[in-house]
């Protein structure tokens, strides 16, 4: 028997892709995230029109404002005669950037909570009891306090825009980890007393590589569930502080605020609400088919078929 | 058999406990202790394969994964290779476990899903080893061949194997870093028959050529009878009988033993048709509440009013021969021929008590 025969060990990503590539919503879900992402990137690169513009000659405004669709304006002008195409770029971008950031603190704060108090038993009580504490806060009026407390102090160190940002995605995540903590601590807990763990002690693996080689691998698909589940909440709750005046201010715009701003044409112009809902929905939904894709991709039993 | 130089102990137990506690009420406090390891002593020699044979529940497994200390121990003390592991410090604990390794029940349960077959046998060698890459892919060849794996299968994943494939795989792991004693725990159980002759039989290929030592632990007594020298009989955390195997099956003494290994079948059927079977009454005790003096009395045919008060001692009643008993004494000489014979090679073994 020669060792040529034998062919080399093929590379781990390789084959997760090949698996991604035969998940057909995964790939949909892969095409349309990628064109919202160039909608939102690329897109006021070519319609350059600014988003925050209103004319200021009144009577010129007030002629520019409700505009149905035209060549000039595709999807039509808001109540104050801007552009919703633009806007709809603009506030993209933010809602995306606030929906990603915010579900990665999330998950990871989550993760690392989960996996302590699941893994070391001394852990699991004060880890837990901070978890159902941040469970039984009421967490809109906890956000408000700390955007008030801290955005100008932020928006005066980073900027306004930077800021209030930071503060949201920041506040956000801190207060939407704990779902997906105790998901992982409830798999972590299972899959401790399994035999392979047993089998690497034996061997002496010490508990940092065990997580990272052991436990972690197993709890990806609920991980990846509740990332791809966190990314619309995350985008629902920045809209719902926007609305209450406390997110970014109100002249900025994202996907949620647009929402909200539409809610009160709802009868005259149902598109005011239909394009950001839509941009939202497709958002989470491409999302959440990529989840599912990686979570195929990733798990052996499901790729060997 | 192995080498015929004195055989010297390779593991020492002595008097080992192991008590998970049991919680109770509102306040979750200590309110007892399941017994699942009561106390004891054992040897196995260098090279030799120790049977632990025994109903369900009565504490084989712990006894295994306490010996290389996937639990605490609770008492007492473990010498393998003249290293004490129940006390040693985590880290001092870690650079000798190469010496000690496992074979799991559950050849399905013990192999990561999610690693590939070359990462799953090669992950002692990253712990313990400063290999290269290269080098370390051509030990886990080296150890395929070792079990009978084909080279091919480096690159898949262990749900893609059969029963006794995945048991091979178990078996290629433990041997990665040249362990000096392996604990075999219940590595047949979940295979069919035909897959377990081939794993018993690649078990004691393997001791014959790398001189390894086994606890071989096993509620199937005709394969103990195979593969072990000395068989140790387990009743509710503690040992009823160690003796050489052949004097053991011939002539059980202790009273539990006799009654488990009547439950032996005979393949021969005129032997099988007269076969006593003795047909314990009652269930066993609940190792969180053993009953006062002997383990055994509350299902015990020969039990007498002493049994109920004192507990019996494991004493060596004829050379090599060990029996927790007050009714097999050394007086009583009850032991068959053949328990002589095996006196010389296991004399080490009476240590006073």
């Amino acid at each position: 028997m020669t060792d040529s025969a034998i062919p080399k060990p093929v590379s781990q990503s390789r084959a997760v892709w090949q698996q991604f590539r035969s998940h057909r919503g995964a790939m949909a879900g892969l095409v349309i995230l990628g064109l919202l992402l160039a909608f939102v990137l690329v897109g006021p690169l070519i319609w350059r029109v600014d988003p925050a513009y209103i004319n200021p000659d009144a009577a010129a405004m007030i002629k520019a404002r409700n505009k149905p669709p035209s060549w000039a304006s595709p999807l039509g002008t808001d109540q104050l005669g801007r552009d919703m195409l633009a806007r709809m770029m603009a506030g993209g971008k933010v809602s995306m950037a606030v929906g990603m950031v915010a579900m990665a603190i999330s998950i990871l704060l989550g993760t690392f909570v989960g996996v302590l108090a699941g893994y070391f038993r001394r852990l699991d009580g004060p880890l837990m009891r901070l978890t159902d504490l941040f469970l039984a806060l009421p967490l809109l009026p906890l956000l408000l306090v700390m955007v008030m407390l801290f955005r100008d102090t932020l928006a005066g160190i980073l900027g306004p825009e930077l800021g209030t940002f930071l503060l949201i995605v920041f506040a956000i995540g801190v207060t939407s980890w704990m779902q997906s903590a105790r998901i992982v601590r409830g798999e972590v807990l299972a899959l401790k007393e399994r035999e392979f763990v047993l089998a690497a002690r034996s061997i002496g693996t010490p508990p940092s590589r065990m997580i990272l080689r052991h436990i972690l691998p197993n709890v990806m698909s609920p991980i990846m569930v509740a990332a791809t589940l966190g990314i619309a909440s995350a985008i629902i709750t920045e809209s719902a502080l926007s609305f209450l005046g406390l997110g970014f201010p109100p002249d900025f715009p994202t996907w949620g605020r647009l929402l909200f701003d539409g809610v009160d044409y709802l009868t005259q112009y149902p598109e005011r609400v239909i394009w950001p809902g839509l941009a939202i929905s497709l958002t989470v939904l491409s999302v959440n088919y990529i989840g599912d894709g990686l979570r195929d991709a990733l798990d052996p039993r499901i790729r060997g078929r | 058999m192995l080498d015929a130089s004195p055989a010297r102990p390779l593991v020492q137990v002595r008097d080992l406990r192991k008590y998970f506690p049991i919680h109770s009420g509102l306040l979750r406090r200590h309110t007892g202790d399941v017994k699942a390891v009561d106390g004891i002593s054992f040897d196995i020699l260098q090279g030799e394969t120790l049977g632990l044979v025994g109903e369900s529940g009565c504490g084989k497994s712990t006894v295994g994964r306490t010996l290389l200390r996937l639990y605490e121990v609770t008492s007492g003390s473990v010498v393998i290779d003249g290293t004490d592991i129940a006390t040693l410090p985590p880290e001092a604990l870690r650079q000798i476990r190469p010496k000690m390794q496992m074979v799991f029940q559950d050849p399905q349960a013990s192999l990561n899903p999610r690693m590939t077959l070359a990462r799953i046998i090669g992950e002692p060698l990253d712990e313990h080893t400063t290999l290269s890459r290269a080098e370390k892919l051509d030990r886990v060849y080296e150890l395929m061949d070792q079990v009978g794996l084909n080279r091919v299968f480096a690159n898949r994943f262990p749900h893609e194997f059969s029963g006794g494939q995945r048991q091979r795989i178990g078996i290629a792991r433990a041997l990665a870093l040249n362990p000096r004693f392996i604990v075999c725990d219940e590595p047949i159980a979940a295979l069919d028959v035909s897959i377990q002759a081939q794993v018993v039989n690649l078990l004691e290929d393997l001791q014959d050529r790398l001189g390894l030592t086994y606890l071989f632990i096993s509620h199937d007594l005709s394969m103990v009878r195979h593969i072990a020298d000395r068989v140790a009989v387990m009743y509710l955390g503690q040992i009823a009988e160690l003796s050489p195997r052949d004097a053991l099956y011939a002539d059980p003494l202790h009273p539990y033993a006799k009654a488990l290994l009547s439950a032996v079948c005979e393949p021969d059927p005129t032997r099988e048709a007269s076969r006593q079977r003795i047909i314990l009454k009652g269930d066993v005790p609940s190792p969180a509440n053993p009953p006062k003096g002997c383990n055994f009395c509350t299902r015990c045919p020969q039990v007498q009013p002493v049994c109920r008060e004192v507990e019996p001692a494991l004493v060596e009643v004829t050379p090599g021969r060990h029996v927790a008993c007050h009714f097999v004494t050394p007086q009583s000489g009850t032991a068959g021929p053949t328990g002589g014979t095996e006196a010389k090679e296991h004399s080490q073994q009476g240590e006073p008590r």
